[in-house]
């Protein structure tokens, strides 16, 4: 018999320790399982399907440009979804990481190691310095002051012509080839800098795993359901804020750098709020509570922009209220609702 | 034996309004203490003095003859004061057993980033000792915010007891419960008050009787009197105020 138990508390005579429990057996049906399965080994899954990724998009260069944006969702969810601060200001982290990247490679030295490991020590600095500011307030006075220092970081780099390019942005970042174990590999054919991408969104996958499991990541998720709590329990909750907000503002700024990689170009609009707002709908789309969420998200954010803004520059529109709806009636995102539905037990 | 918390001419202001007036206070190692009075006499207030969660307009709080008025309250909270709130106040979307696990690591530590939380056996094994004496232990994987009001306020007095303090604030634990849920509170308070310092907020004079050393009584903020139940019992100005005029 294909089914599954669930038990059920009766309520009202329920007493000390031992309920009333009924045993009730559920038909379950293929899609319910597969849901359960993904949601068990999130990893396992999306390290599967992000292989087989680029060759059911309709053009690969889509799918790097999906698994970058969902790295800095993933990486912007750390904050929202697994700490509970709503920053609109990630553009700054991702922005920065993009500039230091080209920046790197443009002047300093021409090795993509290199200018990624800037990327991402330059934007977990830069949310060190401004999470410091930003940290001891919470809700909407955390979230304007995180967009106000970002749209600061936005007229910096604007002004700043000589490092930035202004308005023209950061143009003609090199193409250099990947040195690895003495070889030099050309990594430019869409394929091939899809899988490029994708070893360094599976080990923040990996790595980022693991700190949601350590004992860190427990308190970040205490910290996000009750605050108060956790101080009383003797934890420095605005210390815990503060190193999440660094550890996602790494992330962002290593999805710029790759962005930077990807476009050969930094554009100031990464570091407008258009771009915080942009990470924003993609995790909230795809649902804050998991893992897969943010890369859902940024897929069909990315996916619908891809396939209206041919047929109209004002994609946006129709965007729009797709998000509305979505925030409105499915409020757990496209994963979350998929995930509910398929646990949902029978009244 | 010797004092392990006092207070001195405690008081607290808001605005125009006194919440603790001048208090004296003092609970001896292995007591437990309770204190009494209306609502509104300032009780809940006192304790968040004592947690540091308020600080106080005036006066001194010596915890083992050190003065941590103006500590911070994470601070006391390392130093061996947990509180057992009167509103329920858990981690909500969190499992029993992590409301509970999360509060035991808070001993050891916070910015472990690498190893897995649940190979630290300590704390798995401290969480299902404390699980067991509130007797949720059935209930460990359940969400927290599905339980009953019963069961989630004996993971209040859980989580308390998992920072491992020198001394527990209740504040009101059977607030709300059935007089059998009381019952197994009142046995659960007995249990642990034999091996830790207790102060106990309390409305149900039976409870109180039965359970305390020493009552102490609030009227508006002020110390109306303090004693053994006894004395207290037969008090004719408490009797007055708070009794109703009623022989307990
Ligand atoms: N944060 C606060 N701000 C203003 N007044 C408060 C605050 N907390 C408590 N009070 C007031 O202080 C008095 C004592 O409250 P409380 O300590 O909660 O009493 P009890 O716990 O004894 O019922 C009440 O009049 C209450 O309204
Ligand atoms: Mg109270």
């Amino acid at each position: 018999m294909i089914g599954r138990l669930t038990m059920k508390e009766t309520g009202i005579g329920e007493t000390f320790g031992l309920g009333n429990r009924e045993l009730r057996v559920e038909k379950v049906g293929w899609w319910q399982r597969l849901v359960e399965l993904v949601s068990r080994n999130p990893l396992v899954f999306i390290f599967i399907f992000f292989i087989i990724f680029p060759f059911v998009v309709p053009y690969k260069a889509l799918a790097t440009q999906i698994i970058i944006w969902g790295l800095f969702a993933l990486g912007y969810n750390v904050c929202l979804g697994y700490t509970g601060m709503l920053s609109f200001g990630h553009a700054a982290y991702f922005g920065i990481g993009a500039y230091t990247a080209g920046i790197v490679l443009i002047r300093l030295w021409q090795n993509i190691w290199f200018s990624l490991l800037c990327g991402l020590l330059m934007g977990g600095i830069t949310a060190f310095i401004l999470g410091y500011l930003c940290i001891k307030r919470r809700g909407i006075y955390f979230a304007m002051l995180t967009l106000a220092f970002a749209q600061l970081l936005y007229f910096v780099g604007f002004q700043w012509v000589d490092l930035t390019g202004g308005d023209n942005g950061l143009r003609n970042i090199p193409a250099v080839p990947l040195s690895i174990f003495g070889l030099s590999i050309n990594i430019y054919t869409p394929l091939r800098f899809y899988f490029f991408v994708l070893v360094f969104v599976a080990s923040s996958l990996l790595a980022i795993n693991r700190i949601l499991q350590s004992p860190f990541g427990h308190v970040l998720q205490a910290v996000r359901e009750n605050d108060q709590r956790a101080k009383s329990c003797g934890y420095e909750t605005s210390n815990v804020r503060w190193m999440a907000f660094v550890i996602s503002g790494a992330i962002s700024g290593l999805a710029g750098g790759l962005y930077a990689l990807y476009l050969h170009f930094v554009g100031i609009e990464s570091l407008y709020w258009t771009t915080s707002g942009q990470v924003v709908m993609m995790t909230l789309l795809g649902g804050m509570g998991s893992f897969i969420g943010p890369f859902i998200g940024a897929g069909v954010f990315l996916y619908i922009e891809d396939t209206l803004s041919v047929i109209t520059p004002n994609w946006m529109i129709f965007l729009g209220p797709v998000f509305v709806l979505c925030v409105l009636f499915f409020p757990a995102g496209i994963w979350g609702t998929i995930k509910d539905l398929s646990t949902r037990r029978r009244k | 034996m010797g004092e392990i918390l006092k207070t001195i001419n405690l008081t607290k202001n808001f605005g125009g309004l006194s919440a603790v007036v001048d208090v004296n206070f003092v609970v001896k190692k292995g007591d437990l203490q309770s204190i009494i009075g209306p609502n509104g006499a300032g009780k809940s207030t006192f304790f968040k003095l004592i947690t540091g969660e308020l600080e106080p307009t005036r006066g001194q709080i010596i915890f083992f003859n050190k003065d941590i008025t103006s500590l911070p309250q994470t601070a006391i909270s390392h130093l061996g004061i947990a509180v057992s709130y009167q509103i329920t106040n858990i981690f909500p979307m969190l499992t029993v057993f992590e409301n509970v696990r999360v509060a035991v690591q808070s001993r050891k530590t916070t910015f472990n980033l690498w190893s897995k939380a649940i190979s630290h056996k300590e704390f798995v094994e401290q969480t299902r000792h404390i699980l067991e004496q509130i007797n949720l232990s059935d209930f460990k994987d359940e969400i927290a915010a599905n339980l009953s009001h019963g069961h989630q306020k004996r993971l209040e007095i859980g989580i308390a007891l998992a920072t491992q303090p020198k001394l527990l604030l209740l504040d009101e634990p059977t607030a709300g419960l059935s007089p059998m849920e009381t019952r197994q509170t009142i046995e659960l308070i007995k249990k642990i008050a034999q091996d830790l310092t207790i102060i106990l907020v309390e409305h149900k004079m039976k409870v109180v009787m039965e359970v305390s050393d020493r009552i102490t009584v609030l009227h508006y903020g002020k110390l109306l009197a303090q004693g053994t139940p006894d004395e207290i019992r037969n008090n004719e100005e408490v009797r007055r105020v708070y009794l109703g005029g009623v022989k307990i």
